[in-house]
């Protein structure tokens, strides 16, 4: 269990005091601020990208959601789509039947979608990995069955026509530039990340990733693993929920795509090129993702998908560790000081 | 007299295989008792029975007096009973510190906190220090787990358990696989175990076991076979024979 690892030189963090230590290791780190300061840039450097930029905030922001259970918590999902999809129905839905202002919109999606995630949570309390891969596919498969069928509410293969959104606060309206689009996601995904970088350097964090560590020793220190484990994954639907009300409402419409089992494998696929359990894997994951999708259609438009299982396949059998320690050997002080233990 | 722990007919059968049979043991509080047998002897059965990870098949156990025989894991670990494992069982990724703190965030009802920094509550951080500095791990205490050398891992298991404020201290051979110039430390911090946590101690290591209890019982085929002082046990024939006489540790 305790296999040896490279670690950095603990001279380095020897000499610290334990809570200095600890406010070192929960201090931001000026990459990560530099990380959103580009962010929010793009608003003004990149104006006629702001749709596609909108797409990578909505893709951060349902991976960070993935890695909330799959880095923090253990555990693995093959159906994250599920809440995603029932946010992206519940926002449609709220805006046909008269609330089309996008943030209560955006609250109340994201209540309706933790909710499924509450209820869903109890399935995959116990149980070895695979069985947690089948339940939450099965959820997820249940769920696209259930909105195919239900047309009179979802509009079925359709997609859920109608959908209206409201300017933001009253204010601020969407534009076809999708620059406000840009601006509420970025936002949105912003403050959702604050949050969950608060909750994970908790000590309620600590003790998932105590429970993903050695749930035998957690247990035996009095940690009762269910009731962690059902709370961060009705947050990681909240969050996966938001997502998918964020592309509701900024594309102002639905589809059963949302549900797809593509999407969920889209996130699973942006952790890895990531990598998970240090928050940011998500969101840097999530540009490679569409920028290379980006730039593979372009080139490829027929054939795209060949070129992009072929990187995931190269990126897995190297090894994420090795191609990126190859690839951005430059970068590794930068990654580290993000919070990265192994690049 | 209340006893620290006492199980009471206490079985366990994998099938037709009896693990544990009929196993009545008291352990007095503040003892140093030992608990000794053969390899396969089903000592590990009993303490997996005692800390609730196997339910019995039948008997009872009781902790100071309240029979906790179908009282959860966590519920034990609430009334006073902390344990170390004879394979480490660490969290790899954590610090000494964070592993620390994190027991003992957990005793004090405040593990479960969203809304604050590790590290913040200074009460916590504060004990957390001044344990791993009894347990002589003052200089790694920020380096990962994973990483420190595997006598240090044993205390850290020590320290782990005793961050638990443990009245009842289950000891799963903690000298075990440790190496030679490592061995000292490992047994000074079980001789200096306080004198009020009542400790039942699981070994293999007669040396170790001799030097330590104050009472010595032997399990064999599940069973309880003999149980008397370290000075009865150590001359008992019958003991001899089933048990040192097989075994090639004294």
């Amino acid at each position: 269990m305790l296999n040896k690892l490279p670690e950095q030189p603990a001279s380095t963090t020897e000499a610290l005091s334990p809570a200095a230590f600890l406010q070192a290791k929960a201090a931001w780190r000026w990459p990560e601020i530099l990380f959103w300061i580009s962010a929010f840039g793009l608003i003004l450097l990149l104006p006629n990208r702001h749709l596609l930029l909108n797409e990578i905030a909505i893709l951060g922001l349902f991976a960070l959601s993935l890695d909330l259970i799959l880095g923090y918590a253990g555990i693995v999902s093959l159906g994250h789509a599920a809440f995603f999809g029932v946010g992206a129905y519940a926002a449609g839905l709220l805006s046909k039947h008269g609330i089309s202002e996008p943030v209560t919109g955006l609250v109340l999606s994201g209540a309706i979608a933790g909710l499924t995630g509450f209820l869903a949570s109890f399935m995959i309390l116990r149980g070895s990995d695979l069985t947690r891969l089948m339940v939450t596919l099965g959820v997820a498969l249940i769920l696209h069955e259930l909105a195919n069928r239900l047309d009179w509410i979802t509009g079925g293969a359709d997609g859920l026509l109608g959908v209206t959104i409201g300017p933001i606060f009253g204010r601020f309206d969407f534009d076809f530039a999708g620059t406000t689009a840009y601006v509420y996601s970025l936002t949105t995904t912003f403050l959702l990340f604050l949050l969950a970088r608060h909750v994970v350097q908790s000590p309620f964090g600590l003790s998932l990733k105590a429970l993903k560590d050695n749930r035998l020793r957690a247990s035996t220190i009095g940690i009762a693993p269910n009731r962690r484990l059902i709370a961060i994954y009705t947050l990681a639907a909240v969050y996966a929920g938001m997502a998918g009300a964020l592309l509701t409402q900024t594309t102002q419409f639905v589809s059963l795509e949302v549900l797809d089992f593509a999407r969920s494998a889209d996130a699973l696929l942006v952790l890895v090129i990531g990598g998970s359990g240090y928050l940011y894997g998500g969101l840097i994951g999530a540009v490679a993702f569409k920028l290379m999708k980006d730039v593979l259609s372009a080139m490829t438009p027929a054939y795209w998908i060949f070129w992009m299982g072929f990187i995931l396949v190269i990126l897995v059998l190297i090894g994420r560790d090795r191609l990126m320690a190859m690839l951005a050997k430059p970068f590794v002080p930068l990654l580290r000081l993000l919070g990265v233990r192994r690049p | 007299m209340t006893f620290a722990l006492e199980t009471t007919g206490l079985s366990k059968s994998f099938g037709g295989f009896e693990a544990n049979a009929d196993v009545s043991l008291s352990v007095a509080k503040g003892a140093r008792h030992a608990l000794i047998g053969p390899n396969g002897a089903g000592k590990t059965t009993f303490i997996n029975l005692l800390t609730g990870v196997l339910p019995p098949t039948s008997g009872s156990i009781r902790m100071m007096g309240e029979d906790v025989t179908r009282v959860s894991q966590q519920g034990r670990v609430r009334r006073g009973m902390a344990r170390t494992y004879q394979i480490n069982q660490l969290f790899a990724d954590l610090s000494p510190i964070e592993t620390i703190s994190l027991a003992i965030a957990e005793r004090e009802g405040s593990g479960a906190r969203w809304w604050n920094r590790v590290g913040k509550d200074s009460a916590v951080i504060d004990e957390s220090e001044a344990l791993l500095r009894r347990m002589k791990l003052g200089a790694m205490m920020t380096r990962r787990t994973a990483t420190l050398p595997y006598g240090k891992q044993r205390l850290l298991e020590i320290a782990l358990a005793m961050a638990c404020k443990p009245k009842l201290l289950l000891l799963d051979e903690p000298a075990a696989g440790v190496p030679e110039d490592e061995r000292h430390d490992v047994l000074d911090s079980v001789e200096a175990l306080p004198d009020d946590v009542t400790v039942l101690l699981i070994e293999h290591d007669m040396e170790l076991v001799f030097s330590f209890a104050d009472k010595i019982s032997v399990l064999v085929q599940g069973a309880l076979y003999a149980e008397g002082s370290v000075e009865e046990i150590s001359t008992d024939p019958h003991v001899k024979a089933v048990y040192l006489g097989e075994d090639t540790h004294v």
